[in-house]
């Protein structure tokens, strides 16, 4: 009797779309957002992390509807990341339905914002979206930087001590992506992984580079995560939830059958 | 008509909750109508009463308060079926260690504690705080509102305090993490829950539902 390790399907959206690409290219059409929600809840999800590209105005105030019907009718926590750079902007999401909001960029730009959050909506409901790149090389001691932008974007920024700070300002969580992984379905990079959730007393997402369900109980026994997260294997029924949840239980990691 | 009465006293998503009682609503058969409000007189006029609360104590109870909420959530727990989620079940009790010592409701007898920074597990691993993710609920007395509700369901948790009470008789669920504490506890007409119903898919509208139709009695 332990508290299970989750997974994660994350669905990125563009327009009311839900849309998966490889390192942002290539995009391919994976479904209508509240169906494949209710989908993956009813398979077994933990959680539902929706992931908003949408560039324009318009999109957003689909996003704002999307997000009012998943949450109708998808009852375990969502979270709404994507664009949030307000406290405006966290409202809305939780009027929503959100339970939680992922702030990515915003907190690089103003560190400041996610102390404000916390204190406003609580810790409970603020995620720290960090996207990581490695930046020593093989036989150096490893070392990350936090990029923005889609990893497109240098900050000079130690992870480890971003995540740090931005725990003791208040994140309630840390969804940690590595650029070097994501879409390439190799595998999360798991010293990465080790790394931030050693330094933070909060629960740790990992994110990119699943490609097998190996990978999400290395993930777990190796990365040490507390939670894994996962797109393309899952929309393109590559494997369903049901039996990345059976395979990590096999492997002796507690999960909610 | 059956109406519940979510209390809006301004912290946190109140949506959730509603539209998950909305959801169940319409899987009875009976009509059921859900108010988010702090009006004290549409409060009185519900069948059932929920007290939710998320976020720091503090805030909650100066909200609770300055709003007169604790006159609103007293007066329901004398006349009618009242489910404390979170928050709400922590406000209910004397005291709280959050926010470096808070005097709650005292409607409940027991205290609220912090999990501590060195928690660990049977086997020596540390875990983590808050407490976040899907947790078993070991039925400890059975009760109205977990009928139909298999002993040792996952239930969604988010908190870093829990509930302590020496009125054993009180407690009808408890979950392990690193030691166990109070789940569940019920007073009379009274359900309070430390995880969120609302969130927990399957095992968490049925708890609902049974709310809904709970009469208050054991």
């Amino acid at each position: 009797m332990a508290l299970a390790k989750r997974i994660i399907p994350c669905l990125d959206c563009d327009n009311g779309r839900v849309v998966k690409g490889v390192k942002f290219l290539d995009i391919r059409d994976a479904g209508d957002p509240v169906e494949v929600s209710k989908r993956y809840c009813d398979a077994g999800a933990d959680e539902i992390t929706f992931l908003d590209i949408t560039a324009s105005h318009e999109g957003r105030e689909t996003t704002v509807h999307t997000v009012e019907a998943i949450a109708s009718q998808v009852f375990i926590p969502l979270t709404v990341g994507g664009g949030i750079r307000t406290l405006e902007d966290i409202r809305t999401m939780l009027n929503a339905g959100a339970d939680k909001v992922g702030i990515n960029t915003a907190a690089v730009v103003n560190p400041e914002f996610v102390r404000e959050a916390a204190e406003r909506f609580g810790s409970q409901c603020i995620v720290v979206a960090v996207d990581a790149k490695r930046v020593s090389i093989d036989g150096e001691p490893p070392k990350w930087e936090i990029f923005t932008h889609g990893g497109r974007k240098s900050t000079g920024i130690d992870a480890i001590a971003w995540v740090k700070r931005m725990v003791s300002f208040g994140a309630g969580e840390i969804l940690l992506t590595s650029m070097d992984r994501d879409g390439t379905k190799s595998g999360f990079d798991l010293e990465l992984n080790r790394e931030v959730s050693r330094a933070v007393q909060v629960p740790l997402i990992a994110s990119g580079g699943v490609g097998n369900l190996q990978h999400l109980v290395d993930g777990v026994l190796e990365g040490e995560a507390d939670a894994v997260l996962a797109a393309s294997i899952f929309h393109f029924q590559e494997y369903s939830i049901q039996e990345a949840k059976q395979y990590m239980a096999d492997k002796g990691i507690e999960v909610r059958l | 008509m059956n109406k519940i009465a979510v209390i809006d006293y301004g912290m946190g998503n109140l949506h959730s909750v509603a539209k998950a009682l909305e959801h169940v609503g319409r899987e009875l058969d009976e009509q059921v109508e859900v108010v988010v409000t702090s009006d004290a007189n549409v409060i009185a006029d519900a069948d059932r009463v929920i007290f939710p609360g998320v976020g720091a104590i503090r805030d909650c109870m100066a909200e609770i308060l300055r709003l007169d909420v604790d006159q609103i959530v007293k007066d329901a727990i004398q006349s009618k079926p009242v489910l404390a989620i979170c928050v709400g079940m922590q406000a209910l009790m004397n005291t709280s260690e959050e926010n470096g010592g808070v005097k709650c409701l005292g409607f409940l007898d027991g205290e609220v504690r912090y999990f501590g920074d060195d928690l660990i597990d049977s086997d020596g691993l540390r875990l983590k705080v808050p407490h976040m993710g899907w947790n078993q609920v070991s039925q400890t007395i059975d009760h109205p509102l977990w009928k139909d509700v298999p002993d040792n369901s996952r239930f969604y948790f988010v908190h870093s305090y829990y509930v302590q009470t020496q009125q054993q008789d009180m407690v009808t669920g408890v979950t392990r993490y690193g030691n166990d504490f109070v789940a569940t506890l019920a007073d009379n007409n009274i359900f309070a829950v430390q995880f969120h119903p609302e969130k927990s898919q399957t095992v968490g509208l049925t708890l609902l539902r049974n709310f809904l139709l709970w009469d208050g009695t054991v």
